[in-house]
C-alpha cells in the first residue's frame, strides 16, 4: 500500500520536478486548434456535400455552387490561421 | 487487507482534492507544470481505485467473510464468475466500480488530449476530479466496502439469486461505463464555457468518448432487457420501471446530442442547444445513479433506504444550477454564426428529431417522478403504470422511426422538393405496399403497430437506396467490385454509415417492440400432468413434474429445482421438449428450520424459451408447494428433536430428507401453475439491437493514418486554385 501511494506521488510530482514543463503557453495555440478543428470539419463538408450529389440528394448546379461557397468558407479559414501567431 | 483497501481510498480522495487545485492553479497561473501535475493526479486515481478494486475482488474470490461485504454478498456456494461479479452487486462495490470507471475513462481523454485543448483540459480535470472526490467521501465516510466484521460468519449470505444471470453481471459495467463516460462531454463543456473556447475542438476531442457513452449505456439498457424477459418470470422485457427509465433519460438526450451537434460542426448553430443537452445529460446520468443508491422510488433495483439520497441531491442541484449560470453567463460565446438555410434540409429534419428525442424524455422523466411529485404536493402516492408511458411513447416512437428514413434521404444545407420527390419515391412506395400487404393479409388488430412496420419498411428502404447510389457512385469513379466498392463506401464515410446502420437497427428493434406488444397471446393456466393447452398456434402438453438437488462445487447444498417438462407442438413440425423450474435457493435467516429455510428464502424462475426469427413461446411454472408443506414442517420438527447428532450426520439425513422431498413432488405431483406467451418478432428486437451496436462500432472506428493526416501545403493551395477558377 505504501508504494501503492508512494509511486503515485512521484508520477504526481515529476511535472514539478521536471523543467520540461515550465513556462507559459505560446500565444494562439488554442485559437490555432479551434480554427484548425473547423477547417477539417468545412473539408469533412465539402466531401458531404459531393456525396450527396453523387447519391442523387443534390442536382448538379445546387452542388457545384454549394461547393464553391463551402470551398470559398474553407479559404477563409485559412487565411485566419495564417493570421494566428 | 481491508485496511490496505481502505488507505487507496483515502488516498484517492486526497489525490483528488490535490489534482482540483493544481488543475485550477495551472489554468489561471499559465504554470503547465501545474497542469500537467493535475491531469497526472487523475491517473494515479485510477490506478489507487484498481488496487482497491483488486483487493476486493480477491476477497470475494477467496471467500473471506471477514469483509462484511463479501458475508451479505457471496457465499463459498456461489460459482466463481458470480463471485467476482458480486462485487457489484452491493451498494458500496457499485460505487467502486462507478468511480474507477470514471478515474479510467477520464485518464484515457486526459492522455489523449494532453497536447490539445490546452485551455480547456485543465477545467475539465478539474470538474472530473471533483465528481472522483464526490464518489470517494461517500466510500470513506458512508458507504466503506471494506468495512470488516469482528465475528465472521462461517458462511455467507450468497448472491441475490435473481442475480445470477450472465447479462445481469456485464449490465452494471456497461451502464457505469456509459454514465460515466457522459461525464466527459460534460467536464469539456463546462471547461469550454469556462474559458469561451466554444470551438469545434472540444466537441471533435470528446465525439469518441461521447459516442463510446451512447453504446455502452445503450448496451446496457439492452442487457436489463434481455435479463428482464429470461429471469424475472413476467415475460416482458420492459416495465418502465424507474430504474430502467433512469437509464434511458441520458440515452435519449445523448441521441439528440449526436445529431444536433453535426449542425454546430457544420454551420456554428445551435450552440446553446447543444451545451444545455450535452450539461443534461451529464445530470441525468448522475440522476440515474441518484435513483438506485437512494431508494427514493420503489424498484426491484433499489438497495433500500440509504444515507446517500441528500448528497446525491446536492450534487445535482449543484450541477444544475452551476450549468445554467454557466450557459446564461456565456449567451454572447454561443450565438449562431449561420440560420437556417431551408426547412427542407437534413439539418431541419435534425432539430425535428431533436425535439422528438427530447419530448421522449421529458415523458419518460415525468412518469417516473411523478409519484414522487404527487406524494410530496398532496401526502398520497400515485403510480404510472406502462399504460400512461405507451399512450405517449408510441406517437412519438412512430415519428422517430419515420425520421430514421427520412434524415438520410435529404441533403444538408437545402435540398429542392423535385430531388425529394425522387428520392422518397422508392421508400415511401415501399412503405405503402407494405401497408397494403399486411391489410390484405388481416394483420389489423393495431393500428399503430401497422403504422410502425410500415415506417419501419421505409427506413430499411431508404438506407437500402443510400448503400445501393452510394456503390454506384463509388463504382462509377473506381471500378470497384460492388463488395469492395461497399466496403470502401463506409470505410471513407464511416460517420455517415455508422449512423445509417444505426438507423436501420432501430427500426428492426421497433418491428419487435411493435409485433410483440400488439399481437402477443398470453396465459395463466394451471394444469395437471398430461394436459394439454393451446395458444398461438401451439399445443403444450404438461408431460411431468422433474425436481433436482443442486450441489455447489464445493459439494455444498446450492438450491433446489422444482419445475417441469412440457412437450410443443406447432402444426404438423416435430414436436420439441422444454423445460421450465423455479429454483429454491436457502435463507440464512436464523430462525428457521434446516427443510424449510430452503422455501423460505430467494427463488428465481428459469424460463422455457423456444425463440426463433418469427416468434417465441416462453414458458414459466410456479410449481405448487403448499402440499408440501406437512412433510417440511415434520422434517424441521425432527431435525429440531435429533440434537445429538453430529454435524455430518445432520448434513446426511438433510440430504436424504430434501431428496425425499423433491421424490414425493414428482411422484404425487398437484397442479401447477403456468404463464404461456407467444409472441411474434421478440428476436428482432435483440438483433435490432446487435445492428445498433455494429452500426455505432463503424463509426467509431478511428480512420486511417491516410485519412488523419493533416492537409498538406500542396492540397491547402488546391483548394485555393480552384476556388478561382470556379
Amino acid at each position: 500500500m505504501l508504494v501503492v501511494v508512494a509511486v503515485a506521488v512521484l508520477v504526481i510530482s515529476a511535472p514539478l520536478r521536471s523543467g520540461r514543463w515550465a513556462g507559459q503557453e505560446p500565444a494562439g495555440v488554442a485559437e490555432r486548434a479551434d480554427l484548425e478543428a473547423a477547417r477539417d470539419a468545412k473539408y469533412a463538408e465539402i466531401r458531404d456535400a459531393e456525396m450527396d450529389f453523387r447519391t442523387g440528394k443534390l442536382s448538379e448546379p445546387d452542388w457545384r455552387a454549394l461547393d464553391r461557397q463551402l470551398r470559398r468558407e474553407a479559404v477563409g479559414l485559412l487565411h485566419q490561421i495564417d493570421e494566428v501567431p | 487487507m481491508a485496511l490496505a483497501g481502505f488507505s487507496c481510498l483515502a488516498a484517492a480522495l486526497a489525490f483528488c482534492l490535490y489534482g482540483i487545485g493544481a488543475s485550477l492553479y495551472g489554468a489561471r497561473s499559465g504554470r503547465r507544470e501545474y497542469v500537467a501535475s493535475g491531469r497526472r493526479a487523475v491517473y494515479a486515481l485510477a490506478g489507487t481505485l484498481a488496487v482497491a478494486m483488486a483487493i476486493l475482488q480477491a476477497a470475494f474470490v477467496r471467500s473471506d467473510f471477514s469483509f462484511e461485504l463479501v458475508a451479505t454478498h457471496s457465499s463459498s456456494t456461489t460459482p466463481l464468475f458470480y463471485r467476482l461479479t458480486a462485487v457489484w452487486s452491493s451498494q458500496e462495490g457499485s460505487l467502486l466500480l462507478w468511480v474507477l470507471l470514471l478515474a479510467l475513462w477520464s485518464s484515457a481523454i486526459l492522455f489523449l488530449t494532453r497536447r490539445k485543448l490546452r485551455e480547456v483540459a485543465p477545467y475539465a480535470t478539474a470538474v472530473l476530479l471533483g465528481f472522483g472526490a464526490f464518489f470517494c467521501v461517500l466510500l470513506v465516510f458512508l458507504e466503506s466496502p471494506f468495512t470488516t466484521l469482528a465475528a465472521p460468519p462461517v458462511e455467507g449470505a450468497g448472491l441475490n439469486p435473481l442475480l445470477r444471470h450472465p447479462s445481469m453481471m456485464i449490465h452494471p459495467p456497461m451502464l457505469y461505463s456509459g454514465y460515466t463516460l457522459f461525464a466527459i462531454p460534460f467536464a469539456f463543456a463546462v471547461g469550454a464555457l469556462v474559458t469561451r473556447r466554444l470551438g469545434a475542438e472540444w466537441i471533435r476531442a470528446t465525439r469518441p468518448f461521447t459516442l463510446a457513452a451512447w453504446l455502452l449505456l445503450g448496451m446496457g439498457v439492452m442487457l436489463g432487457a434481455r435479463w428482464s424477459y429470461m429471469e424475472l418470470g413476467w415475460g416482458g422485457y420492459w416495465a418502465w420501471d424507474p430504474v430502467e427509465n433512469a437509464s434511458l433519460m441520458p440515452w435519449l438526450t445523448g441521441t439528440a446530442f449526436l445529431h444536433s451537434v453535426m449542425i454546430q460542426e457544420k454551420r456554428g448553430m445551435l450552440k446553446v442547444w447543444n451545451v444545455s443537452l450535452v450539461l443534461a445529460t451529464g445530470v441525468l446520468a448522475i440522476l440515474g445513479t441518484f435513483l438506485v443508491r437512494s431508494g427514493i422510488l420503489e424498484s426491484i433495483h433499489a438497495f433500500g433506504a440509504s444515507t446517500l439520497g441528500i448528497p446525491f441531491l446536492v450534487l445535482i442541484i449543484v450541477m444544475i444550477a452551476g450549468s445554467i449560470a454557466l450557459v446564461a453567463s456565456r449567451s454572447e460565446s454561443l450565438r449562431s454564426e449561420h440560420r437556417l438555410d431551408s426547412l427542407l434540409s437534413r439539418e431541419a429534419a435534425f432539430l425535428v428529431n431533436n425535439l422528438v428525442l427530447v419530448a421522449l424524455c421529458f415523458v419518460v422523466f415525468w412518469g417516473t417522478f411523478f409519484p414522487l411529485i404527487s406524494e410530496a404536493l398532496t401526502g398520497e402516492e400515485a403510480s404510472v403504470g406502462p399504460p400512461w408511458f405507451n399512450r405517449y411513447i408510441t406517437p412519438l416512437a412512430l415519428v422517430l422511426v419515420l425520421l430514421s428514413g427520412i434524415g438520410p434521404l435529404i441533403a444538408w444545407r437545402r435540398a429542392t422538393t423535385a430531388n425529394l420527390r425522387r428520392n422518397f419515391a422508392l421508400p415511401g412506395g415501399a412503405a405503402v405496399l407494405m401497408l397494403a400487404v399486411l391489410v390484405i393479409a388481416g394483420v389489423t388488430g393495431s393500428v399503430a403497430a401497422l403504422l410502425m412496420f410500415a415506417f419501419a419498411t421505409f427506413t430499411l428502404a431508404a438506407v437500402g437506396q443510400e448503400l445501393w447510389r452510394g456503390v454506384r457512385a463509388r463504382r462509377a469513379m473506381s471500378r470497384d467490385s460492388v463488395p469492395a466498392a461497399l466496403v470502401a463506401l463506409v470505410r471513407r464515410n464511416r460517420r455517415r454509415y455508422g449512423g445509417y446502420t444505426v438507423h436501420v437497427g432501430i427500426a428492426v428493434l421497433f418491428v419487435g417492440v411493435a409485433a410483440s406488444s400488439a399481437f402477443q397471446a398470453q396465459r395463466l393456466v394451471e394444469l395437471r400432468p398430461g394436459q394439454t393447452e393451446r395458444i398461438g398456434g401451439y399445443a403444450i402438453t404438461y408431460e411431468r413434474p422433474t425436481s433436482r438437488l443442486v450441489a455447489a462445487s464445493n459439494g455444498r447444498l446450492e438450491r433446489i429445482d422444482l419445475g417441469a417438462r412440457l412437450r410443443v407442438l406447432r402444426g404438423d413440425g416435430p414436436p420439441q421438449t422444454l423445460e421450465t423450474y423455479k429454483s429454491y435457493f436457502p435463507s440464512t435467516s436464523p430462525g428457521l428450520g434446516p427443510v424449510s429455510r430452503f422455501f423460505e428464502g430467494e427463488a428465481t424462475t428459469e424460463v422455457a424459451l423456444r425463440a426463433g426469427l418469427r416468434r417465441d413461446l416462453w414458458t414459466a411454472v410456479a410449481p405448487d408447494i403448499g402440499r408440501l408443506l406437512p412433510r417440511i414442517e415434520e422434517g424441521d420438527k425432527v431435525f429440531s428433536e435429533a440434537t445429538e447428532l453430529s454435524d455430518e450426520d445432520r448434513g446426511a439425513l438433510l440430504a436424504q430428507a430434501l431428496r425425499g422431498l423433491s421424490r414425493s413432488y414428482t411422484d404425487s405431483p398437484p397442479p401447477a401453475t403456468f404463464r404461456l406467451i407467444a409472441s411474434p418478432l421478440v428476436t428482432w428486437i435483440w438483433l435490432g439491437g446487435l445492428i445498433v451496436l455494429a452500426g455505432a462500432a463503424i463509426a467509431l472506428w478511428p480512420a486511417g493514418a491516410r485519412a488523419r493526416q493533416p492537409a498538406t501545403a500542396a492540397g491547402l493551395a488546391r483548394v485555393a486554385r480552384e476556388l478561382e477558377r470556379a
